[in-house]
């Protein structure tokens, strides 16, 4: 194992939430942070998915933009997002069920997921109307797919 | 004292002949399906309504995966565990040798062919409300879905529910020949109120049930407890739900919220069903919505 792999392999574990336990004001940053990350990622679908509902005039850059800006949040390091002690049953106000935290497997395939339809849309969001709808279904569902396994139902 | 024990008798020979005779499995006889014939063009429609993959689908399956019916998905329950069985055309494994009449039996009257009575998880309780037309479309469209030889699994069901019998005293119960939202609806109301009681099902997660779990009518779609066993399903009356008519029949499409939060859960797989419907249904199913009363 090269050194980078294994810093690479200590940040990931880290990520997973193995290290030293989380301050609560660091798990409540961590949680606001990523409800934050969803939550520009809805604005910016929403900028889509009315296009794509046919509530706005389809317009290639503005599609493109927030194209854009999904493929950003797909791409950025996760790994202070998740410490431990920020499941459902441990954070109130976290609906993330701890099932995440001991199925890397399953949240790193559903990750990978969103990250491909996120390059999708960002691919496919200034070609047209038809071309952006047809990427938005799959991001749908890559955003489906997780809260389906990890997210508490409210 | 002879008179009273043969009283006595005599009730427990009524009484015992009345179970029977309540708890005797129905059945669709071939002769009042005469005339009826299948087309599997419209049995999709019916089928994707019905939301018949969600259950018998393998979970999480997507696009073409969704129409290999092998099974094997467990339910949960509060009176044991229930696994969807495979209802491919496998003439082996599935319901490939299934007469018409069998077919709408199990459908619409909840029993096998072998004439047991089905646990009420298999939500005929809302197809029996549906037009026999439809049911005779759905078995032309599924029997022409792929076979798969996968062997259904039984249910794990403890004492007295595995007594299947007792299923047709609940039947006599709580099983139905009237549609929920009564009253003189508009014709969009109708055909959405045809679609999401008959075929839809929506009020078998989003309606709470009573001891014995029949649903209870009395709080219609005012959401009810997961029986995941996580959280609540949500109360989709129209003032709980708060969304408009376009809101409910874009979400029924594209699974994105008023606020562009996406579907999770087994509501995912119900519009990844639903998407496949014409819009004037899903907005159909919208007006329904909109007109099932607020909880009290």
């Amino acid at each position: 194992m090269t050194f980078s792999r294994k810093i690479a392999c200590i940040a990931l574990i880290g990520s997973l939430g193995f290290g030293a336990a989380a301050s609560a004001q660091d798990v409540s940053a961590a949680v606001s942070a990523r409800q934050g990350s969803m939550n520009i990622l809805a604005l910016n679908i929403g900028v889509l998915a009315g296009m794509a509902r046919g509530n706005a005039e389809y317009d290639a850059e503005t599609a493109q933009a927030a194209a854009d800006n999904i493929a950003t949040i797909s791409m950025m390091d996760q790994r202070f997002y998740w410490p431990p002690g920020s499941d459902s049953d441990s954070f109130e106000g976290s609906r993330v069920l701890a099932s995440a935290w001991e199925d890397f497997a399953g949240v790193a395939e559903k990750s990978a997921a969103f990250g491909a339809a996120a390059e999708g849309i960002q691919a496919a969001a200034g070609n047209g109307l038809e071309a952006m709808q047809a990427a938005l279904g799959p991001l749908g569902a890559s955003c489906g797919a997780c809260h389906d396994d990890y997210r508490q139902p409210e | 004292m002879k008179r009273i024990i043969g009283v006595m008798f005599g009730l427990a020979v009524f009484g015992f002949g009345a179970f029977l005779l309540v708890t005797q499995p129905r059945s669709i006889a071939p002769e009042q399906l005469a005339g009826l014939t299948g087309d599997p063009v419209q049995g999709e429609a019916v089928f994707w309504a019905a939301g018949c993959a969600s259950c018998h689908a393998a979970e999480d399956s997507s696009g073409d995966d969704r129409l290999i019916l092998a099974g094997g998905q467990h339910f949960p329950s509060d009176f044991g565990t229930f696994t969807a069985p495979n209802i491919s055309p496998d003439p082996n494994f599935g319901i490939g040798d299934w007469s018409l009449a069998e077919f709408v039996t199990a459908v619409q009257e909840g029993v096998s062919p072998e004439g047991q009575h089905y646990y009420p998880a298999f939500p005929y309780t809302a197809y029996h409300l549906a037009q026999t037309q439809d049911i005779v479309d759905l078995y032309a469209f599924m029997m022409t879905l792929p076979q798969d030889s996968t062997p259904s699994q039984p249910h794990d069901v403890g004492f007295p529910f595995n007594i299947r019998r007792l299923v047709g005293g609940w039947k006599f119960l709580y099983v139905s020949d009237e549609f929920t939202l009564q009253g003189d609806l508009a014709q969009d109301v109708a055909r959405g109120r045809y679609l999401s009681e008959a075929l839809a099902h929506c009020a078998e997660c989003h309606s709470p049930r009573n001891l014995l779990g029949a649903i209870d009518s009395s709080a219609w779609l005012q959401g009810a407890p997961n029986p995941s066993g996580r959280g609540r399903i949500p109360d989709i009356t129209p003032s709980a739900l708060g969304w408009s008519q376009s809101d409910i029949a874009n979400y029924l499409r594209d699974g994105f919220t008023p606020s562009f939060d996406a579907a999770g859960g087994h509501m995912a797989s119900v519009v990844q069903n639903l998407a496949n419907l014409p819009d004037e249904d899903r907005m159909a199913i919208a007006a329904y919505l909109l007109a099932v009363p607020d909880a009290q």
